[in-house]
């Protein structure tokens, strides 16, 4: 089976194992960044301490993850370059420049007012500290607004020409940023990022009130506020997926194809399978169960509609099957259980019971990690699908690659693994650990199995060497 | 006309990189310096002081390497796309430690049992990120071969003699520049040892300086023309004056005591007048004598793209990043613990 593992399938894994990693972390803090500015923000306006104590419940954890977005990011930025050489240097002039603008508009603007975000409550004043809570809310999303402009540039690259040394050649820079998938790729995927940190916030409070602490009232505020953002996001984000993926049949047919499992063309209209093995070599689905008719009613809007299969493009312009396929369900899947948990929370709070229904709050705390699921499933789902592209229907990633031989890869990428693993993994176990302690209305000085509580990297004047106050050594 | 404009954008963006990466260099190196520094601060106490002064700015200091590298890609494609595959395991070993010590910040405040680890996290992936800086520099001004349009050499070309002692050369660098910013940030004890710490630093520093000066005119006919040929000559000896009266002023700086910024500031102008050094050695070339900036330069609409913007939102970004070191300015006061 390692036949086809050379230096291109490595550098593939590669990139997509780092970007895997990556993405959980700026999924998180995106959602994450605007909680606390609202929290701020409702602090500031009623001066109620439960919205001040979840801010700086919710701030360490935002602190952690974040240090883990920005040090996974880096190598991001520069894995372009080390695997992808050929690739750099032909998309350099039309990508490069994007990447570059979110650096100065984002990354810049993130950094910057996080240090005043995270330490400088007490030194610059109620009304900066709220800026500083913004901008970094903004600056992630910024960040992902031209992230996302760059990916779906290579989806659906447009505004270009190519010049006689093989670049490409910038020719008008608002169809580039504003190529065809752009505003539904954002939207979905901005969206996504709310919805995954609002079912973990959702989690985590729900975790709480099954630990008998629904007199806190903070912990009653977040989880309320959560399920709000559930009921109220969820829907939309079944209505942007389903505009993302009408898009994606317009320009990447064979994209869907691949989601749908669709080898054969469909003249009078195709099956949505529910579930199938995809047989690459006959070009079938093997085990299938489907419903007649539904994949047409469900992408043209009509049951008769023809849609092409995968059989109808040459073997080596196919994606693989089964990844988009099993991937794109496990997606929807999580959408519709996200949507179940919204409507199910609106039932609860009509009845009175949002605080007390306890099959509520266990399933809100199985359905934590849905978002970070869905966002995994439904990037490979897309990525995958490009292929065998880097820039859609120009670029394939044979012609990508650094000149680099697959030991040198594959060194780098065992390297990868091991580090995130142990780095990452310890990281999540110090949010799963911050999110287990109960919000309380005031740090108390220093706690033994914690370290020093500081507000996320400043030790309060107190505890770096207040009288009694040393943790023993 | 329009070719005029180009080449004058072209040498605009080597500028305006070149600067970012002397910005990076000086940020992230006195807070990786920081890193380099710790086994020297065997106790908690001074490693809480140590980390708390460059906490609140250390993301926004190592935002600047991402420009680096974005900027690379963006203006100088083809420079980008040859140097990473040329500096493939240093690149990737910088990466790593980077990930080791960024996470350390957070880290080392969740853990009591595993503290110990995350100091060595952060003093390792301090020490090895700057290592492969160094080498980095030297692998580039020791020249990188070029086949077409994309790297042709092998997997360990990098590694030499002399880059191994440019790799050392910016330890030692950073070590200065964090020991000189813990003589601004820090009183009493923690400071004096800053202070003498700054001098050995400084003395290895100088000496490095002095090394790889004497080496680099020979790893290249053309930089021996830029140095020691007249009429060049005359622009270039101000370098190694400058150099010998600014270590001068350090050393002195370093005795007065009162002057807790000036060993800070000096040890940033030594950084600076030996960048400038590098650069005559290197102009115009961005992979020396293979590539220039010409050669690697991106379309003109690309560059103006993206030349408007950064003329735009760096000054911006300056204006911000100094105001959150203004507002986390002064001394940490060890026994008030924080910025007081």
């Amino acid at each position: 089976m390692f036949e086809n593992v050379d230096a291109v399938m490595l550098a593939r894994i590669q990139f997509g194992f780092t970007i895997a990693f990556h993405f959980v972390f700026p999924a998180f803090t995106i959602g994450l960044s605007s909680f606390l500015a609202v929290l701020n923000g409702m602090w500031l306006w009623t001066r109620d301490d439960a919205y001040l104590q979840l801010w700086k419940f919710w701030v360490k954890i935002f602190a952690v993850a974040f240090a883990m977005g920005v040090v996974s990011g880096i190598t991001m930025s520069y894995q372009f370059g080390t695997n992808w050489a050929v690739f750099s240097d032909k998309t350099g002039p039309v990508l490069g420049p994007l990447m570059a603008y979110e650096v100065l508009t984002a990354f810049f603007l993130e950094a910057g007012f996080l240090g005043i975000m995270l330490f400088g409550r007490e030194r610059v004043g109620d009304t900066l500290h709220m800026i500083a809570c913004l901008m970094v809310a903004v600056g992630t999303a910024i960040s992902a607004s031209w992230i996302l402009s760059v990916n779906s540039w290579m989806h659906t690259p447009a505004g270009y020409s190519i010049a006689e040394n093989g670049q490409f050649v910038p020719e008008d820079w608002w169809a580039i940023i504003f190529n065809p998938s752009f505003l539904p790729r954002f939207a979905h995927t901005l969206t996504a990022a709310y919805l995954t940190t609002a079912f973990i916030v959702g989690g985590v409070g729900a975790y709480h009130l099954l630990k008998g602490r629904a007199g806190n009232k903070s912990v009653a505020t977040m989880f309320s506020m959560a399920m709000w953002m559930a009921a109220l996001v969820a829907p939309v984000q079944i209505f942007l997926g389903d505009a993302h993926g009408l898009n994606t049949l317009e320009h990447q047919p064979m994209k869907i194809a691949a989601m749908e499992g669709h080898y054969p063309d469909y003249p009078d209209g195709a099956p949505l399978f529910l579930f199938g093995i995809p047989n690459e070599e006959e070009g079938r689905m093997d085990y299938a169960v489907s419903i007649p008719k539904l994949s047409s009613l469900i992408l043209k809007h009509d049951l008769d509609a023809p849609l092409d299969g995968l059989n109808s493009v040459p073997r080596e312009d196919r994606p693989p099957v089964a990844i988009p396929f099993f991937a794109f369900r496990v997606m929807v899947a999580m959408g519709f259980l996200m949507l179940g948990i919204g409507a199910w929370s609106l039932w609860s709070r009509y009845r009175g019971t949002l605080y007390t229904n306890r099959w509520l709050h266990r399933a809100a705390v199985v359905m934590a990690p849905s978002g970070l699921i869905a966002v995994l499933a439904g990037w490979m789902t897309t990525e995958v699908g490009r292929q065998p592209y880097t820039v859609y229907n120009v670029l394939r990633t044979v012609d990508s690659v650094s000149p680099v031989a697959a030991p040198a890869v594959g060194a780098s990428l065992l390297a990868y693994i091991v580090i995130y693993f142990i780095v990452f993994g310890a990281g999540v176990f110090y949010i799963l650990r911050l999110m287990g302690k109960t919000p309380t209305p005031r740090d108390k000085g220093v706690s033994k199995e914690d370290g020093p509580i500081r507000t996320a990297g400043i030790t309060p004047a107190a505890q770096v060497a207040g009288p009694g106050n040393l943790p023993v050594e | 006309m329009g070719l005029e404009i180009s080449l004058n954008l072209t040498v605009a963006w080597a500028f305006l990189l070149a600067t970012a990466i002397f910005i990076y260099v000086l940020l992230d190196g006195f807070d990786l310096g920081l890193g380099i520094l710790y086994p020297f601060f065997p106790q908690k106490r001074d490693r809480d002081l140590l980390m708390n002064s460059v906490a609140p700015v250390w993301d926004g200091n190592e935002t600047w390497l991402v420009l680096g590298g974005g900027g690379l890609f963006a203006a100088f494609p083809l420079a980008y796309s040859i140097l990473m595959p040329a500096l493939y395991a240093p690149v990737i070993a910088m990466l790593l430690a980077l990930v080791f010590r960024g996470v350390a910040f957070e880290f080392r405040w969740r853990t009591v049992r595993w503290r110990a680890a995350w100091d060595w996290a952060f003093i390792g992936g301090s020490t090895m990120a700057a290592l492969c800086q160094g080498i980095i520099l030297g692998a580039i001004l020791q020249g990188v071969a070029v086949d077409g349009r994309s790297y042709g050499g092998g997997w360990l070309d990098w590694l030499s003699p002399f880059s191994a002692v440019t790799g050392v050369a910016v330890v030692c660098g950073y070590a200065l520049l964090g020991a000189t910013w813990l003589n601004m940030k820090l009183m009493g004890e923690p400071q004096e040892k800053a202070r003498s710490l700054a001098w050995g630093f400084a003395l290895a520093t100088v000496a490095f300086i002095v090394i790889v000066s004497l080496f680099t005119p020979y790893l290249e006919a053309g930089y021996y023309d830029r140095w020691f040929r007249w009429p060049n000559v005359i622009y270039a000896a101000p370098v190694p004056i400058v150099v010998g009266l600014l270590t001068l002023f350090l050393f002195r700086a370093l005795h007065v005591h009162q002057h807790d910024k000036w060993p800070f500031l000096l040890a940033l102008a030594l950084f600076l007048v030996t960048f400038i050094g590098l650069g005559i050695s290197i102009w115009p070339y961005v992979i020396p004598t293979e590539v220039t900036i010409y050669d690697a330069a991106s379309p003109y609409k690309s560059q103006l793209f993206m030349f408007v913007g950064a003329v735009v939102l760096i000054p911006i970004i300056l204006a911000y990043t100094a105001y959150s070191y203004w507002v986390f300015r002064g001394k940490l006061d060890p026994d008030k613990g924080g910025y007081h």
